[in-house]
């Protein structure tokens, strides 16, 4: 069941990232682009998504379980530190040059298999440089310290 | 429908996603922080799941017509895979991208996601402002995206 429902929101989140115009890069360009033809598209499809998301995260932090009975581990809400900042800059730069981020390079696998398929090798690749290929630690807290390999990159 | 309101509804359906699997399911919705757990060496199986949930829409919308955008062919495959790499390292090591920080992060009134939030936007738009607006760039991305 924990496997259905998985998919059903996989493919909601993609439909959601269809319709607001968010697979389209052009268009998530238009939003980073604020010295030309700004578009505040992108703004909204956050702003809509954070304020749906809002109450169940608020739900979650008081009663951390899940429907299944599943303990849910929240990330840490607070901690910033140089690990973060830089990955975030390195994000921010990939972002920027092609205007995809991991969410709509999914989705275009469906479309463009061969173009979204070197974005997304390219990633998987980067994520294993920078991270290793150890068991992710925690599944909530995205790129928390990996057990197992360490990748090259790995910051201490 | 208005800009404004498709991409309001698009992003309710994105926070909806999101908040589904986080009550239902109990995992946050932070695409990059799948994909990774996805292709490590303990993958599980709900995260192929969601993967496979978000690779069918694209699939459909193909197939009524929808083709990729065109934006993602004019881009040359040496800038998808720079690109590429280079979201793949910042994620894996900034904990996560415009699904786990932007909207999960900031959904769970995280500082952190709000911090980080900020950084990859302020870089991404200086890395357009630099690509559309400062010749010597453009003029270098123009060669980079030649056959």
């Amino acid at each position: 069941m924990k496997i259905v429902s998985s998919a059903l929101f996989g493919a909601l989140f993609g439909i959601g990232l269809i319709i607001s115009g968010m697979t389209d890069p052009g268009r998530v360009l238009a939003f980073l682009d604020v010295a030309g033809a700004w578009n505040p598209a992108l703004a909204f499809v956050m702003g809509g998504a954070v304020i749906v998301a809002l109450p169940a995260f608020a739900l979650a932090r008081r009663k951390p379980v899940s429907a299944f009975g599943d303990q849910i581990e929240l990330p840490n809400r607070f901690r910033v530190d140089r690990r973060l900042l830089t990955g975030a800059a390195i994000f921010g730069l990939g972002w920027g040059l092609s205007g995809i981020c991991p969410g709509p390079a999914i989705v275009l696998l469906g479309q463009n298999p061969t173009r979204a398929g070197v974005f997304v090798a390219a990633l998987i690749v980067g994520a294993w440089l920078a991270g290793g290929r150890g068991a992710i630690k925690a599944d909530t807290d995205e790129g928390a310290a990996p057990a197992g390999a360490q990748g090259a990159l790995a910051r201490r | 429908m208005s800009i404004i309101l498709q991409s309001l509804l698009g992003g309710a359906l994105i926070g909806a996603s999101a908040a589904g699997l986080l009550i239902v399911n109990g995992k946050i919705a932070g695409i990059s922080g799948i994909l990774a757990g996805a292709t490590s060496m303990r993958p599980k199986t709900w995260q192929w799941a969601f993967l496979a949930g978000l690779v069918a829409t694209g699939l459909a919308a193909h197939m009524i017509g929808h083709s990729a955008p065109a934006a993602i062919q004019g881009t040359s495959l040496l800038v998808l895979a720079l690109a590429g790499g280079l979201v793949g390292v910042g994620t894996r090591l900034g904990g996560g991208c415009t699904s786990g920080h932007g909207v999960c992060g900031l959904g769970n009134l995280s500082l952190r996601s709000l911090t980080a939030t900020l950084t990859f936007m302020a870089v991404a738009g200086c890395v357009v402002f630099a690509t559309h607006h400062l010749a010597p760039v453009r003029r270098l991305l123009e060669l980079a995206s030649q056959p």
